[in-house]
């Protein structure tokens, strides 16, 4: 299983950058899978269904921090991906808050930024950024090629990663998106956050990145369940 | 990568079916106008020139640069990217200052010393504004009008683009007369999509677009050159009174007269 985890502000184009990804993807035959993780709303598996007629589903973190459902649930999300027989699980994760980041060691990170979100958005934006592995710069045709070009020099001052831009709604310039996620290993256990979450009193807030809601302690959920409290 | 020439090969009209004209080809130092009526499909082209086409638009056209397929690297770097295109929603959003902004894309492209690059950009700028840029505002700060002539002097100058995509220049509120004297002066290869009787005369080529095709292109003949000259006399007059409009005055009919009479020594 490949995993491509996906983070950026909202409305960044997180959705569109993994429909024009994913269309590339399955026209040269691969199988997909979708996760969606978003606080309170969602309707992008729908999307994902209806268009390009794959196992998609949506989880709603609730009272939990998105990304540290996602901690929680990524284990029974990969092995879900993989009694649909996906050879590629996409998760789009609420991008939310910026102190954590969603990516785990053997993913494809992907943070989507837009161009048009102001210049210091790179500096702004931490983990999400430096611990990407591609930074994804959405909404080119909208700004000059002057800032296109000092967009991306703050993008690379602020984390070493590869920027790749594109006009996402109209599905140009993905190939290089598509290239990698081509390319990229399987995931392989254990699953392990890459980052370090911010200083707090949860499990997976003092620094326990192991994946899976069988590793933590306190209120947890599977990916099936509702909240419950897991300990002593 | 010197850049020599660029070569637009047809594709489909929006009626799907060939475009008339086989293709386009444009050498260093050509000036060419995309011409046509609203809807013609003009804009549509200079996009795909400025995301190099290679048959997968709707137009499926393809874009060659001295005669081969476009690098990847022209995409996958705006840096190295050879066109800058300037389109009519392309504008700044930056909230940085004029002047550090300005530096910043200096220091990138590494095109000399960030302090006179600058200083040459924004005096081409300014001789195409009303008023002058001030270089401590943000550039979201701007007006229209000298935005667009720093889009164009940027291009020009900061990113010294070989191939450069103007799309209706005449609407950005900047002198164009002035606007095609300098950039003239610079060899490059410029594409204007224009409405504008002046520029389209004063390009060496007007590629003449409907339904989405590229119907034919026409080499500007010398009698056409020396019309555009005598256009320019005329647009001088309306411009002059548009200026006089523009300080608050009042315009009296004698005034227009007498530069008519002015005007027509030169015009016959």
């Amino acid at each position: 299983m490949k995993v491509i985890m996906c983070a950026g502000p909202p409305t960044s184009g997180k959705t569109t950058v993994l429909k024009q990804s994913a269309r590339k993807l399955i026209s040269k035959g691969c199988k997909l899978a979708y996760l969606k993780i978003d606080v309170q709303f969602a309707d992008e598996d729908e999307i994902f269904r209806e268009e390009f007629g794959i196992p998609a589903r949506k989880l709603y973190s609730g009272d939990l921090c998105p990304d540290h459902c996602s901690v929680l649930v990524l284990g029974d999300a990969i092995r879900w991906a993989g009694q649909e027989k996906a050879d590629v699980l996409f998760v789009e994760t609420a991008g939310l808050c910026l102190r954590c980041a969603p990516y785990i060691n053997g993913s494809l990170g992907i943070v989507v930024l837009e161009a048009t979100s102001g210049m210091n958005l790179p500096r702004k934006i931490g983990a999400m950024l430096s611990l990407a592995d591609v930074a994804v710069v959405t909404k080119i045709d909208l700004v000059s090629q002057a800032e296109k070009e000092v967009f991306r020099a703050n993008i690379t001052d602020a984390a070493d990663i590869a920027v790749v831009e594109t006009d996402a709604l109209h599905g140009i310039n993905i190939e290089p998106v598509v290239g990698r996620i081509e390319k990229m290993a399987e995931i392989q256990e254990p699953l392990m956050l890459r980052g370090s979450p911010p200083v707090a009193t949860c499990t997976i807030c003092v620094g326990k990145k192991d994946i899976g809601w069988e590793k933590h302690f306190g209120i947890v959920r599977t990916l099936e369940s509702d909240l419950f409290y897991r300990g002593q | 990568m010197e850049i020599k020439k660029i070569t637009v090969i047809a594709g489909r009209g929006r009626d799907g079916k060939k475009e008339p004209l086989e293709g386009l080809e444009l050498q260093m130092g050509d000036i060419a106008s995309i011409v046509g009526p609203t809807g013609s499909g003009k804009t549509a082209l200079i996009n795909d020139i400025g995301l190099f086409a290679d048959g997968s638009t709707p137009s499926r056209r393809r874009i060659l640069i001295n005669d081969a397929a476009p690098s990847r690297e022209f995409l996958e770097d705006p840096s190295k990217n050879p066109i800058a295109l300037i389109t009519q929603h392309t504008s700044f959003l930056s909230d940085m200052p004029v002047y550090k902004f300005l530096t910043l894309h200096a220091r990138i492209r590494k095109s000399g010393k960030p302090e006179v690059i600058v200083e040459e950009t924004l005096d081409f700028a300014n001789q195409l504004t009303g008023e002058s840029i001030i270089t401590d505002s943000a550039m979201t700060e701007l007006s229209g009008g000298q935005s667009r002539a720093l889009l164009i002097a940027d291009a020009v100058i900061i990113g010294n683009s070989p191939i450069i995509l103007l799309d209706e220049i005449e609407n950005a509120g900047i002198d164009r007369n002035k606007a095609l004297e300098l950039l003239r002066k610079y060899e490059k290869i410029f594409i204007f999509v224009t409405h504008d009787l002046g520029i389209a005369l004063l390009s060496n080529y007007r590629l003449v677009m409907s339904g989405g095709a590229m119907q034919k292109l026409i080499v500007t003949e010398e009698e056409e050159k020396r019309m555009a000259e005598k256009f320019k006399v005329l647009d001088e007059v309306t411009l002059h009174f548009r200026d006089r409009i523009r300080a608050g005055d009042r315009l009296a009919e004698k005034d227009l007269t007498e530069r008519l009479r002015r005007a027509q020594k030169t015009l016959i």
